[in-house]
């Protein structure tokens, strides 16, 4: 029997490497999107499926950060830097078969900074004058002022072009012109994305993707075990990644985001008002304690706000050196020699719960007594974010070059600085790469200088995947898994 | 029988009632704006604005109790904020796994517990009824989500038979069965465990009853007398165990459904909450508000059914 059965098996053993590459991925991520326009909602999980994906703007983020083109395929921009001309690329179409023209980016453009616009990041479209379409492949959008950051404000998720048509059901059923469309959408459990077959460009490895949402550390762990899923993006728990490092079946992807991790002080309230306080509160601060202890050590000291792998970035670390007798010294110059005590909210996140105990320790250690108070977002968003309510708080913030925050003295932690606030109108009229370099590098000296906030890590990106797949996002210039080059090995 | 029935729906009618105005007033008394959650923390206050008139939160409350409360009597339970779709057909989605696996769970329990229960109250005393009261005395103690976890582990991870969560969908209904089938143990078995003491005791109660003793005498042996006698006797306790877990095991599954990963209301509730999406916590909470309520008068009816004498007591 064995010995009729033998060539059988030596013949479907020959046909295994002709058999079909497998064209199918499943990738989990922590939060399920709440819905799926990314024009009217600033969930990051909603670019964590449709950035890319299904969803394209006039440029995009590379996996480096730097901009590339997109829908657009080129653009001049005039000698005073107030007009921009975009080329848009030929033969692109949407979901729905319907040609991609200037009309439909005038549409975006044009709803996204209009009256009645919900756009989470309006912000990005203000600057915009006038949009006007010279012919169906060329879009003139006229700038009020010159703004050396208007590519990078239109790569963003919440600047992708939408279809004229779709807008109506566009939370439940997007149309775009990515390389994936829309399938299904089974609310709590997963997203299914079918490839494009009319896509512009290369034509993706993969046939279909689902994303599924496991927000449990514990349940994230064994569905990855048991092999339930093939990617984790973001994996929630760090203290199990040496254990999928040391499994041959897993690899373990960590890189960077946008995350600058911050203790935020309440500029504009006794006693953070005063410059004494907040340098006492900075040279408390053991950031390297918190990284290890809260978050298992993944994550890179930062002495400002800015990306450390931004070529741009200066290390300022040094400003705000971890020196308790400093601190206690700086507190009595201030006239706080007994300390104080004030607030420490903190958001959901385990960086927030788990390092806010590591900082209120550290805090305790010099004289100040933080009281913590778990907040949900929703209501930190409302006593700390809009009501001002709060002494201290830590929080993620993961916007892609997000530093002109400081120059808002409305801003929650109220910094009102008008050396600062120069700088930043001087940043917005530079195009010239190397003189923004010199205008970032004195902004992030002057905020760190003057210690608006403690400044505590970049936040990591775990991702542990199936070692056989390749091409996917290790950093996180933007919230987005693009999946457009991702492939099975073997 | 039937007047005992419509007393009994006049009064549900008042609760349901009563609780719609409490669940709306906990809501909305409750910090955090649906609109701000979902513009973040980018979104200018015009931003604001424009979305919260877009979804009608500048109404006043009363305005949007009456449209709730009337909208729900005919079938219809709004628009959720952050989905933009209608909040009956999200439920109806969710109920799709949660009922499911709460009978699931409660016909394990009962399956478990009634043979767990009678094996040892015919014991009473010696070596299996010990073995069985040290077994549920663990299994009370143990929370369900660690069962869950231990489950995972052993028939998840180590022996692969089952996936560690999520759910396929009814269309394959043996994949559907499957799925639920941990999450149904997990939940099922801190239930068993109080299910069969609480009918040990009522078992040992009756069986020192004169009743019982006159059963014996007129020649049935211990066994036939507890089959015949005993146990529809210990049923009126086992049957108001029996609708509390019911509910519990609805509304209780929010845990069991993060560790699985499951599509069930619990994970809607707990998301909206999240997400301030106010008419869905709402409305789930009426739901879960109604089936209690409901349970709770199926099982009243059910006393009535299994003791005649009720029927005329109220």
């Amino acid at each position: 029997m064995t010995r009729l059965l033998a060539p059988l098996a030596v013949a479907l053993l020959a046909a295994l490497p002709a058999a079909a590459q497998q064209t199918d991925l499943t990738l989990a991520i922590q939060l399920e999107p709440p819905g799926l326009d990314p024009t009217s909602n600033a969930a990051g999980a909603i670019d964590s499926v449709l950035y890319a994906n299904v969803f394209e703007g006039l440029t995009r983020f590379a996996a480096d950060g730097t901009i590339e083109p997109a829908l657009a395929e080129s653009w001049d921009i005039s000698e005073d830097g107030t007009t921009y001309t975009f080329h848009l690329r030929t033969g692109v179409t949407f979901h729905d078969g319907t040609a991609m023209d200037a009309e439909d980016v005038r549409f975006t453009l044009d709803r996204a900074r209009g009256p009645d616009s919900t756009n989470a990041q309006k912000a990005l479209f203000e600057n915009i004058a006038e949009v006007s379409v010279i012919d169906p492949q060329t879009v003139e959008v006229r700038l009020a002022q010159p703004d050396g950051g208007f590519l990078t404000n239109m790569a963003w998720g919440d600047a992708v072009i939408v279809a004229p048509d779709s807008i109506d059901a566009i939370a439940s059923a997007p149309v775009g012109t990515g390389p994936f469309a829309f399938d299904r959408w089974v609310q709590g459990d997963r997203i299914d994305l079918v490839r494009y077959s009319g896509y512009w460009g290369a034509a993706p490895a993969l046939e279909t993707a689902t994303f599924r949402f496991i927000s449990d550390p514990t349940a994230a762990f064994a569905a990855m075990m048991a092999q339930d899923i093939d990617v984790f993006a973001g994996f929630p728990a760090p203290e199990n990644l040496p254990q999928f490092e040391a499994d041959p079946r897993f690899r373990v992807l960590t890189g960077t985001t946008e995350g600058e991790t911050i203790l935020a002080m309440n500029n504009h309230s006794d006693p953070f008002d005063d410059p004494l306080v907040r340098a006492a509160v900075a040279h408390a601060i053991d950031r390297q304690a918190i990284i290890d202890g809260a978050m298992f050590g993944l994550g890179t000291p930062i002495g400002t706000h800015f990306a450390p792998h931004n070529p741009d970035y200066v290390d300022l670390t040094d400003l705000s050196a971890h020196d308790p007798d400093r601190a206690r010294t700086l507190l009595a110059e201030a006239g706080l020699s007994e300390g104080f005590t004030t607030t420490l909210k903190l958001p959901p996140p385990s960086y927030a719960r788990r390092g806010g105990e590591i900082i209120a320790a550290q805090l305790r250690a010099v004289g100040i007594e933080a009281e913590i108070v778990n907040l949900e977002w929703a209501q930190w968003l409302e006593e700390v974010f809009t009501g001002h309510d709060f002494g201290l708080t830590v929080v993620s913030h993961t916007e892609p070059m997000d530093i002109n925050i400081y120059a808002r003295p409305d801003y929650y932690f109220q910094y009102d600085d008008a050396t600062f606030r120069g700088l930043m109108r001087d940043l917005a009229a530079t195009a010239d790469p190397a003189e923004r370099s010199v205008i970032l590098a004195d902004a992030q000296r002057r905020i760190a200088e003057d210690h608006v906030n403690a400044f505590l890590f970049q936040l990591a990106f775990p991702t542990v995947a199936d070692a056989r797949i390749e091409g996917l996002w290790e950093n996180q210039p933007t919230q987005a898994n693009p999946l457009a080059g991702v492939r099975w090995t073997e | 029988m039937l007047g005992y029935a419509f007393r009994r729906l006049l009064s549900l009618g008042i609760s349901l009632w009563v609780a719609s105005a409490v669940v709306f007033l906990v809501v909305e008394v409750a910090p955090g704006d649906p609109a701000a959650y979902m513009l973040g923390t980018g979104a200018q206050p015009d931003t604001v604005a424009a979305l919260r008139t877009e979804l009608g939160l500048d109404r006043p409350p009363l305005a949007r109790y009456l449209a709730w409360t009337g909208g729900m009597l005919s079938g219809d339970f709004g628009t959720s904020y952050t989905y933009r779709t209608p909040v009956a057909g999200m439920i109806a989605d969710r109920l799709w796994v949660s009922l499911p696996l709460a009978l699931y769970a409660l016909a394990l329990s009962t399956a478990l517990a009634f043979p767990a229960a009678l094996y040892a109250a015919a014991r009473r005393g010696r070596a299996g009824d010990l073995a069985v009261m040290g077994a549920t005395q663990v299994g009370v103690a143990v929370p369900n989500f660690w069962f869950a976890m231990l489950l995972v582990l052993v028939f998840a991870i180590n022996l692969g038979w089952f996936s560690a969560g999520g759910f396929p969908g009814w269309t394959d209904p043996a994949a559907a069965l499957k799925a639920l089938t941990l999450p149904a143990l997990a939940l099922a078995l801190p239930q068993a465990a109080i299910l069969a003491r609480v009918m040990r005791s009522a078992l040992v109660d009756i069986l020192a009853e004169d009743f019982m003793r006159t059963a014996r005498a007129k020649g049935l042996s211990r066994r036939q007398a507890l089959w015949r006698h005993g146990v529809r006797n210990a049923l009126i306790p086992v049957l108001t165990i029996v609708g509390l877990q019911f509910s519990f095991l609805l509304a209780g599954a929010i845990i069991i459904e993060q560790v699985f990963f499951l599509p069930g209301l619990g994970r809607l509730i707990f998301q909206a909450i999240s997400q301030r999406d106010l008419l869905v916590v709402e409305s789930v909470v009426m739901l879960l508000v109604f089936a209690v309520i409901l349970v709770t008068f199926l099982t009243d009816l059910a006393y009535a059914w299994v003791d005649p004498r009720l029927r005329r007591r109220r």
